[in-house]
């Protein structure tokens, strides 16, 4: 066989770059993020609950904004009403964001985690960045 | 035990009209309180129509008068973009030929010239619903025809059959153009098409169309086309009226005092 030699290290070279990420973050996994919800608004609120249960929005948020984005834009209908009776504004700007003024810290930091972005904000319009 | 044949085909009977009635009862039980309302104090109306009286424009407005064109442009973050090609406009001004090109022996040489607010007609029979691809661009039962920036794609078909040119592309970012950005209400994006929306969200808030708000001298009137004691049914009885391009059937809400 020729130049063995030279082509055992040239594979296991090939190898090594091609696992190189793999084993260069071996046992550092990324600490999941943990939105951040410290805003005057929502300190304010007694009870501090979103239009729905956290576990749905935290799944859901993206199904339910297309609903509401449907609702208000195609039927003309603003008024969402939770499964606690409650009524919302259903509005980005008016409803979700002024409660998570800190879209860099609860949006952001999720979104940025998992790698979507999310083209909202292209139109609608982010609040001065509040919060703490 | 033995089953006849007659009482084999009711026992059959009764098990297919169950089965028939299973979907039934499955939307009845779900269909729970609805979750989504109109708000209590919106505008609502059968067929939404703008009067605008051009002479009490000219006489007290002395040509000079752009309240209801900032009041919009404000309202909605429509871009300031001095490249003509480029510009994006929801109501603006158009000399009397070009909004009227075959109107011209109607009214003679008076109007000549004359600057006309012009807007989107909210046709009642609108050729731009027609063409959209995506239904971005799509009529609402008050009459609005509205526009889904989530849908659009910007082929620009609506503006190829709008003959009013009433729309807009975006060919840039319009954000650096927007002079003190509104938060209440989203800007565009590059690649949209973009049109007058009849202030729908002010009239879902129970206020009426910046335009007809912002003007001082009551030019503009905003009304219920369908209901004989609106005021612009009113004005439409007492005085002489014309819309844009009535040869082509769009059959526009929107209407001018000329006489």
């Amino acid at each position: 066989m020729y130049d063995s030699g030279k082509i055992l290290a040239g594979l296991a070279i090939f190898a090594m770059l091609i696992t190189f990420p793999v084993w260069y973050h071996l046992g550092k996994a990324t600490p999941p993020p943990e939105p951040d919800l410290d805003t005057p608004a929502i300190a304010q609120l007694a009870q501090k609950e979103c239009v729905e249960p956290t576990d749905y929005m935290r799944a859901s948020h993206m199904e339910l904004l297309k609903q509401w984005r449907d609702w208000v834009v195609r039927d003309g209908k603003r008024i969402y009403v939770g499964q606690d009776g409650k009524q919302y504004v259903m509005s980005l700007e008016d409803t979700c964001l002024k409660c998570h003024s800190n879209k860099a810290r609860f949006c952001d930091q999720c979104h940025n985690y998992v790698r979507v972005q999310p083209n909202c904000w292209n139109c609608h319009v982010v609040p001065e960045e509040g919060g703490r | 035990m033995e089953i006849s044949r007659r009482t084999f085909l009711k026992l059959s009977g009764l098990g297919l009209l169950g089965l028939l009635g299973a979907p039934v009862i499955d939307v009845l039980a779900k269909t729970d309180r609805a979750r989504v309302a109109r708000a209590p104090g919106a505008l609502t109306a059968k067929r939404w129509a703008l009067v605008v009286d051009m002479r009490k424009c000219w006489e007290n407005g002395k040509g000079t008068c752009r309240d209801c064109i900032l009041a919009c442009h404000r309202e909605h973050n429509v871009p300031d973009i001095p490249e003509e090609k480029e510009q994006v406009r929801w109501i603006w001004t158009e000399p009397y030929e070009n909004a009227f090109p075959e109107q011209g022996h109607q009214i003679g040489a008076a109007l000549s010239g004359k600057p006309f607010l012009v807007l989107c007609n909210h046709c009642s029979d609108p050729p731009c619903v027609r063409v959209c691809p995506t239904r971005a661009t799509f009529k609402r039962e008050d009459g609005i025809v509205m526009m889904d920036y989530h849908r659009c794609i910007g082929c620009r078909y609506c503006m190829a059959a709008c003959p009013y040119g009433a729309r807009s592309f975006n060919f840039t970012d319009p954000r650096p153009f927007i002079n003190s950005v509104n938060p209440a209400y989203p800007t565009r994006e590059r690649g949209v098409v973009e049109k007058c929306n009849f202030c729908e969200e002010r009239l879902a808030a129970g206020s009426p169309p910046a335009c007809a708000a912002a003007c001082r001298y009551g030019a503009l009137v905003f009304g219920d086309l369908e209901d004989p004691g609106s005021a612009v049914r009113e004005i439409l009885r007492t005085r002489y009226t014309i819309r844009r391009k009535p040869e082509l059937g769009t059959r526009p809400n929107i209407y001018y005092v000329v006489g």
